[in-house]
């Protein structure tokens, strides 16, 4: 249990290495010189700009050697500073921390909906293999999963939106407008969790502890309840730590498509704006949401099954 | 021929060649074929403007229609889909031969040289793969070098990860010790017993490893910080064809299908049987 926890933490530690390291060199890599750019974005370009590049450059150390700068930009990183967006000029963290609401109503109810559809499906196919519920889940997993989220959601869009007129097509605030992407993510998540549970499911029906249940007599639902369920919701759940990355990468383009004003709307824009500081904040912000989910379910696994693992 | 050839040897062809599998490599092939001869035999540039024939809807002159520009959709469609093929093979295949020699190497030589890249490749799993190639979009956005190297340095990792767990398998078995005592070079034991072994996984791998590539290439040109229009690629054309969607509704699914079509018979020809 405390392992499970400590190779998190350090993975966390490592997203925000693997993200400060390469949008440290992101701005250096960027053309111009980076003193004359801050300089001319606080004072204006006038004729003094070259003394004004030298006084920044002072200031904030741009003269001194690389792997110094970038010891002082790990530090502030650590203190959690993540400077102002070159866009907004508003501090990265005030911003994230309005973005943060959006993205988890989307991931988490995305989250719950994939669990209400994927998983009693699941059960319903593992119990009667080869059935019409068994063979129809497997079409429609095959289906959705060769449907990359963009295009599943424009699909969404134009049945429930423009054909039915059920649900707005974008927007954010009510939950009707979370209906259909968080729909979009939960449909492709189910796709895999449909079929991972009727797996695990099957594989339960097939032991010689479920035979003996029925033999001695108990009725069908406690069997399900009491022998079927927990054992197959093992597989299910520590499926979850890999569906994890299909989520927050459906995240950040599910919120593009829908106009949710999110995390991964924000880094999708930063991305083409070029405002370096938002795209660091932001893609730390996904990195941290990730490995936060990832520990949740290492958690889950562990309560379901407290056997200790080889690993 | 004994009873027993008789019988095995259909059984085991029968095996691999399972009805979904066929479906799927015929689909690719079609797809295939689509992407290497359309280009050729449609001899419309994917970028000539007919205004006069904008959105015309697929019939006479243009066989599948013309977009918002009047640009021949098939033309459009047969580029895009040998761009998407293209890009996903490049893409693939660079990241496959270092993943799976480095998996040899670390499964044949362990020590240090194993625990380095074990540890490479935890870091750069850290990050879900699609926020690591949106970081190294920034560098140069609408461009496909940034893209293609992101995405090969994601992809090296299951291929380098699953080479080394089967090889080492592979490498302790005792038929392995006998031929290297008889003196066989450390060369023909990799590829005469290894290679074998791990040949099938790394063929779903690869398809795996494709169609990931195909729909993060078509989903970042979408949300535009992928290549950029006039090239004719799917997602982007989806995007730039969206708006047109109440007069030609037929023309925003088109790319769409051929993306769907494109998965899909990578996922059938390489998946397992129903157990």
């Amino acid at each position: 249990m405390k392992r499970l926890v400590l190779a998190r933490l350090l993975q966390a530690g490592l997203v925000v290495l693997v993200v400060g390291i390469l949008c440290f060199v992101l701005v250096r890599a960027l053309p111009g010189d980076p003193a004359m750019r801050i300089a001319a974005g606080r004072y204006g370009p006038d004729a003094n700009i070259t003394e004004a590049a030298e006084v920044v450059r002072r200031e904030l150390g741009l003269d001194q050697p690389a792997l110094v700068q970038l010891g002082a930009s790990m530090g502030q990183l650590a203190r959690l500073d993540l400077g102002h967006s070159v866009v907004t000029g508003v501090p990265i963290t005030r911003e994230l921390r309005i973005q943060l609401g959006a993205t988890l109503w989307l991931s988490g109810s995305a989250l719950v909906l994939s669990l209400l559809l994927g998983p009693p499906l699941g059960l319903l196919a593992g119990l009667r293999r080869g059935g019409w519920v068994d063979n129809a889940s497997l079409g429609g997993a095959i289906v959705l999963r060769s449907l990359p989220p963009f295009v599943l959601g424009l699909l969404l869009i134009l049945v429930f939106a423009m054909l039915l007129g059920l649900f707005p097509p974008a927007g954010y605030g009510t939950w009707r407008d979370l209906a259909l992407p968080a729909l979009t993510l939960a449909l492709g998540l189910a796709a895999v969790s449909s079929r991972v549970a009727r797996d695990a499911v099957a594989a339960v029906a097939r032991t010689p502890y479920l035979a003996f249940a029925r033999l001695k007599g108990l009725p069908e639902a406690v069997v399900v309840r009491r022998h079927v369920l927990r054992n197959a919701a093992i597989p299910v759940v520590s499926y979850l730590a890999l569906q994890a990355i299909y989520l927050i990468e459906g995240v950040v383009v599910v919120e593009t498509l829908f106009g949710i004003p999110g995390i991964g709307h924000a880094l999708v824009h930063a991305v083409i704006a070029r405002d370096v500081p938002m795209v660091q904040g932001t893609a730390l912000a996904m990195g941290l949401l990730f490995v936060v989910i990832a520990m949740a379910v290492d958690l889950a696994c562990h309560w379901l099954d407290p056997r200790p693992k080889r690993a | 021929m004994s009873i027993a050839d008789a019988t095995l040897v259909p059984l085991a062809q029968r095996a691999w060649f399972t009805p979904s599998r066929r479906a799927g490599l015929v689909l690719l092939g079609l797809l295939a074929a689509f992407a290497l001869l359309g280009p050729l035999l449609v001899s419309v540039d994917p970028t000539d403007q007919d205004f006069a024939a904008s959105l015309a809807p697929p019939g006479s002159d243009y066989w599948l229609g013309a977009d918002h520009y009047g640009r021949s959709m098939l033309a459009r469609l047969a580029y895009g889909a040998r761009l998407s093929f293209g890009m996903a093979l490049l893409t693939v295949a660079t990241a496959a031969l270092p993943g799976i020699l480095l998996g040899l190497l670390a499964a044949w030589r362990g020590g240090w040289l194993e625990r380095g890249l074990d540890l490479v490749s935890t870091v750069l799993l850290a990050l879900p793969g699609l926020l690591l190639v949106l970081i190294l979009l920034a560098f140069a956005p609408g461009t496909f070098g940034p893209l293609y190297l992101g995405l090969a340095l994601t992809l090296w990792i299951e291929f380098y990860r699953v080479t080394r767990v089967t090889a080492a398998g592979v490498l302790k078995q005792p038929h392995v010790e006998a031929t290297r005592l008889l003196g066989f070079g450390t060369g023909y034991i990799l590829r005469r017993l290894v290679l074998p072994e791990i040949a099938p996984i790394l063929i779903t791998l690869s398809a795996f490893a494709m169609s990931t590539a195909i729909i993060a290439i078509s989903t970042l040109s979408a949300i535009s910080v992928g290549l950029r229009p006039p090239t004719p690629e799917l997602g982007a054309m989806i995007v730039e064809l969206l708006p047109y969607y109440a007069e030609a509704p037929l023309h925003v699914l088109m790319p769409g299908i051929l993306i769907f079509l494109l998965v899909l018979g990578l996922q059938l020809a390489t998946r397992s049987d129903v157990r």
